[in-house]
Parts: C-alpha cells; structure tokens; sequence
C-alpha cells in the first residue's frame, strides 16, 4: 500500500490528533499555528483525493483492513470530494483570517480550548462527507455538533450561551432522530453499510417500518440542515457565536447536513422511493419556498448584521431543498452547485464581518455608516460577496440560480420561477441596506475604523475572487456538481428498475 | 413486543418534557429520557427469539445480535457527552443570567435589546 492509499482516512485522522494536542499548549498562538497546519494539510489531501477521484473513479477505504459489509468503509465519490473539498477549503482560510479575531473575541486562557474544539468540529463535518456508514455518520454528526455548540458558547454577548443551549437542544433532537431512522433502517436490512443498505432496502421498501425510518431521517437531516420551519436555533446561533465560528459554521455545517441527506435520499433509498414514492419533492419545494420568502423577508428587518445574514442563510438553503425537490438532473445539479457557491460567499460575507467586528466592536447596522471609506476593502468584500447572495451577472451566486430557474422552467413551473426572482429581489433589499449604510450613510461620533489588517483581507479576498472566478468559469463547479448528480442518479435509477422488476 | 412500546413511551415522554419545560435542567433530563429510549430500541431490535446474551458459552447455539449492543454503547457516550455540554452550558447561563428559567432569560435578554436600540 502506498502513502496515497491512505488519503481518505488521513484527512479525518490529522485534525482529530492534532486537536487533543492543540489543548495542551497554553499559548493560543501555539495552538493556532498547529490548527492550521492540520487544516492546510486536510485541505491538501482533500485536493489529491478529488483529482484521484475524478482521474480513478470512487476511491474506497476499508478501515483497518475489514472488508464491508463488516468492516466500515470511507469512501469518497465526486459528490463526497467535492463536498470535502469545500469543507476544508472554508475551514483552512477560516483558521488563516481568524487567529487575530479570536485573539479579540477570547481570554487567552481559553483560546487554546477553542482551537481544539474547532479542530473536533472540522473532523466531524469531514468524516460525515466521506464515511460509507450510516451508524458512522451519526457518530461523526455527533462529534461536530457537540464542539459546535461548544465553539457557539464562546461567543463574546451572553446571549451566546442561550443561543449554545437552543441549539443543543434542538441538534440532539435531531441527531436522535437520525438515530433512530438508521435503527429502523438495520432492523429491515440487518447492515449499515451504505451501499450495502442501497442493495438490501428496495426488497423492503414497502413496509411501515422503513417508511418512518426515512421521516425519521429526513426530519432528523432538516433539524440540522436548519431547514425551514426546523431553522429557529440558526439565526441566535450565528449571530452571537465568535466570529470566526459564524463564518465556518455558515460555510460548511449546514451544507455537510445536506449533503448527508443527499447521500440518504439518493445513495440509499433511491430516487424512485425518495423522491417518487414518498411526496418528499413536493414538500421540499413547498418548504424551501417558505424558506426563500420568510426568511429573506425576515432578514430585510434585522438591525444585526450578522443576524440579517444567518436569516439569509435560511433562504438560501431553501433555494438548495427546492433543487433537491424539482428532482431533475438540472435541479439536483443546481442545489449541488448552489452548495458549492453559498459556501463561498456566506464564507467571505462572515469573515469581512468579522473584520469590521474586530475593528468596529459591532456588527450593528447602523455602527457600518461611513465604513465604505475608511474600511474600502473589507467594504468592497462584503459589495461583492453580497451582489453574489443576490445573483447578480458575473457572479457565483448568478450561475446556481440560473441552472435553478432554467430546472423550474424545464418543468413548466414558471411560478416557481418567478418566486425565485422575487426571493433575489428581497434578497437585494437587505444587501442594500448593508451597502446604503456603508457608503452613503454619514459615520458616527466615537467609532474608530482603519483598514483590517492585512492577514485578515487576504483570506477574504481569495473567496471573493473565487466568487467572481466562478461566476465566469463554470466549467469546474457546474461540471462537478453535474457529474456528481450524474454519479448517483443513474444508480438511483437502477435500483428503482430493480423495485419494478421484484413482483 | 412490550419493550418497544416502553420505548415509545418513555421517548414521548422525554420529548414532552423538552418542550414544555422551562427550565433549562429539566429539559437537559428529557432530552436524557428521550435518548434512553432508543437504547431499548436497539437493544430490543438486536434479541432474538430463544438466544442468550452475545457471549461465547459452551452449549450455546443461538445467541441475540450484538450489533445493536455495540451501536449504543457508542451512542451512550454521545448520550453522556451531550449531558455534560448541556448541564455545563447550563452552569454558564446560571452565573451570566442568575437564572436558568427559559421566561426570565427571554425577559433579560429583551431588556438589554431595549437599552442597546435606545443608547446606540
């Protein structure tokens, strides 16, 4: 076996070692440096496993030798790198912007802690994207929600804690549920193993049993992908925790969920059952609707920022459940795309934020006034990253919603389209009400602004690039997202002929 | 069949308790019941009709699945692991809020918006 055989298994590994290891040292710098070296170097591995991946076909791994259905299996695909890709992209330029955030949001005391806690929370959100094990992705769901509500309960307001609590809360709600879907799951095919389970369930499809295994997993999924009405511990959580944690957890937690529910729908029930049997595409287009609209609409309100913007998050994991649910190879490919893109731009909307929180003290509205002068680049991120969130021409965030309402129209659902539009016009509104302030409002008395420095804007400027980089080069994402679609639709529809031929 | 439905029972009442308590330790309880009961879940799941406990026994021919039983153990540390996150996130809120009543946290937390939206 040769070092690259064990790509899929050393992303996971560095940063569970090097977090135990990042709490020993007392210096907070210490801890930093050895948490990005972890996080560049799962970034690095992930990068290689993609060009494997996309070079090889699916990379498998059986963990200490045990051949599935036995053994557990990691086992990354396009759809998996791709996501994994995203994963430690966010949470290496994260750590890279963040070591002076912290620095202002934490005692030193506590700092080496938090590291820690954010290395736990990066090796969940990494093993939920390439484990091949239902069990090991509750396991692995587990480890990141708890050191996330850990790294939320740090944050500088008290509200913090609550916020922390809420979710706790409600994420153990959910992960128990998913629990229980996967139990009802073995109890019908006696296997965990993912593709094992794709196998063994169209045999048993039509039971009561598996029928609420999967209303137990799917409401255990939208519990922790925030989607609506399941979103309530989303907005307090971003809005209060560090800043650094807003911009990852933004990035990445929610979207690893939807990717797990993806690999659930498709990977294991199938197409046919998923999205045919059960009217699951029609209820995720009804509630990703109610999510683009509420949300957004909600967000338009906000007088915190940061708070404007996890609304926002809402609304555009709506626009990702409504390409789920047009069930389409354009609309999957879209909602994959969209995750891609929403990634990098709530990523660098987060991290800018977090540098005028850290110039600032605030991420108040009204505190932005004027800030369009005195702090030109992070503004200029933010008038970027946002014209993004709205999709506007030239931009990441145009592509996705352009493959998303081309989905709607190939279905003759030009309503849905037009709701689209109406979501990117509220959408336009709160982004508005950022840029306004920053540029045309007069500064107050007593807030003291200078540039960020400079180990904050380059992380922050490389998503912004990005941003723009994608939005005129789609070969890379749109092509990705629609070979991974492609990868599970096709095995979709063999089990679904499969279904067909069993009397 | 009567432990399934202990299950249930057990996991409607912890839910219940999550919900309709307002105070932040009760709730970490529910939330311990609510688990609790997909530990009997599985567990029952895993026994087999005549089998005795997954232990290699000399004239022992059939034994009950041990999959499950390994499966919970796992999750009976998260369980653990979650109680200890709560009840310490708990300790917290006690010391910032002198409280851990859901009604006067709200109250608390409404006050300090009003004195931020007036003063800044």
């Amino acid at each position: 076996m040769s070092f690259s055989d064990h790509f899929p298994v050393l992303v996971v590994l560095i940063p569970l070692l090097a977090a135990p290891l990042a709490s020993l040292f007392t210096k907070g710098r210490a801890a930093w440096a050895l948490a990005l070296a972890a996080t560049w170097a799962s970034f690095l591995i992930s990068c290689l496993l993609l060009k494997q991946v996309l070079t090889t076909g699916t990379v498998r791994y059986y963990m200490g030798g045990w051949k599935p259905p036995w053994g557990i299996e990691y086992r990354v695909d396009v759809l998996g790198g791709f996501v994994l890709l995203i994963v430690t992209a966010i949470a290496a330029l994260v750590l890279t912007f963040g070591r002076r955030s912290i620095k202002s949001d934490l005692p030193e005391g506590r700092r080496s802690i938090f590291y820690a806690a954010f290395l736990l929370c990066f090796t969940g959100l990494a093993g939920m994207t390439i484990t091949g094990d239902a069990f090991n992705v509750f396991v692995f769901l587990e480890i990141s929600s708890l050191s996330s509500y850990a790294l939320i309960s740090m944050g500088r307001d008290r509200r913090a804690l609550n916020a922390a609590f809420q979710y706790l809360i409600m994420g153990s709600i959910g992960a128990t549920f998913i629990l229980i879907g996967i139990g009802f799951l073995y109890m019908m095919t006696g296997t965990l193993n993912m593709d094992d389970l794709a196998q063994r369930l169209p045999a048993v499809s039509d039971t009561n049993t598996i029928r609420a295994g999967f209303a137990f997993l799917t409401v255990g999924f939208g519990l922790k992908l925030a989607l609506f009405p399941l979103h309530l511990w989303l907005p307090n959580a971003y809005a209060y925790a560090p800043s650094a944690v807003s911009a990852f957890l933004a990035a990445t937690a929610t979207k690893v969920a939807i990717y797990s529910l993806l690999r659930f729908l498709l990977g294991i029930f199938g197409f046919g059952f998923a999205l045919g049997a059960m009217p699951f595409d029609m209820i995720l287009i009804g509630l990703g609707l109610a999510a683009i609209l509420s949300a957004s609409l909600v967000a338009v309100f906000q007088k915190n920022v940061k708070r404007m913007l996890a609304y926002s998050s809402v609304a555009q994991v709506g626009y990702i459940a409504l390409g789920i649910g047009l069930a389409s190879q354009t609309g999957l490919s879209a909602a994959v795309l969209h995750l891609f893109n929403h990634a990098m731009m709530k990523g660098a909307l987060f991290m800018a934020l977090g540098a005028i929180a850290f110039r600032i003290g605030s991420s108040r509205i009204e505190n932005l006034a004027g800030l369009g002068k005195r702090m030109p680049f992070t503004m200029a991120a933010i008038a970027i990253a946002g014209l993004s969130l709205i999709g506007i021409p030239g931009t990441a965030g145009f592509v996705s919603k352009w493959f998303l309402v081309l989905g709607t129209l190939e279905q003759g659902l030009w309503p849905l389209a037009a709701l689209i539009l109406f979501g990117s016009f509220l959408a336009l509104i709160y982004v508005g009400r950022i840029l306004e302030a920053a540029y045309f409002g007069t500064p107050k008395d007593g807030i003291e602004a200078r540039e960020a420095p400079i180990g904050m804007l380059i992380p922050i400027w490389i998503l912004v690039i990005a941003n723009i980089y994608f939005g005129l080069h789609t070969d890379f994402s749109y092509g990705l997202a629609e070979r991974a679609v492609a990868d599970l639709l096709p095995a979709a529809r063999a089990t679904v002929d499969a279904a067909e031929v069993m009397p | 069949m009567y432990n399934y439905w202990l299950a249930v029972f057990l996991m409607m009442a912890g839910f219940y308790v999550v919900i309709a308590q307002g105070n932040l330790v009760k709730k970490i309880i529910g939330l311990g019941m609510f688990q609790t009961s997909v530990f009997i879940l599985y567990v029952s799941m895993g026994k087999v009709e005549g089998g005795s406990a997954p232990i290699v026994t000399e004239g022992v021919e059939v034994y009950s699945n041990p999959v499950p039983h390994v499966l919970m153990l796992t999750a009976i540390v998260v369980g653990v692991a979650t109680t200890a996150v709560g009840l310490s996130l708990a300790v917290r809120i006690n010391e910032a809020y002198g409280s851990v009543e859901e009604d006067d946290i709200q109250e608390l937390d409404d006050e300090l918006d009003k004195i931020q939206e007036s003063g800044l």
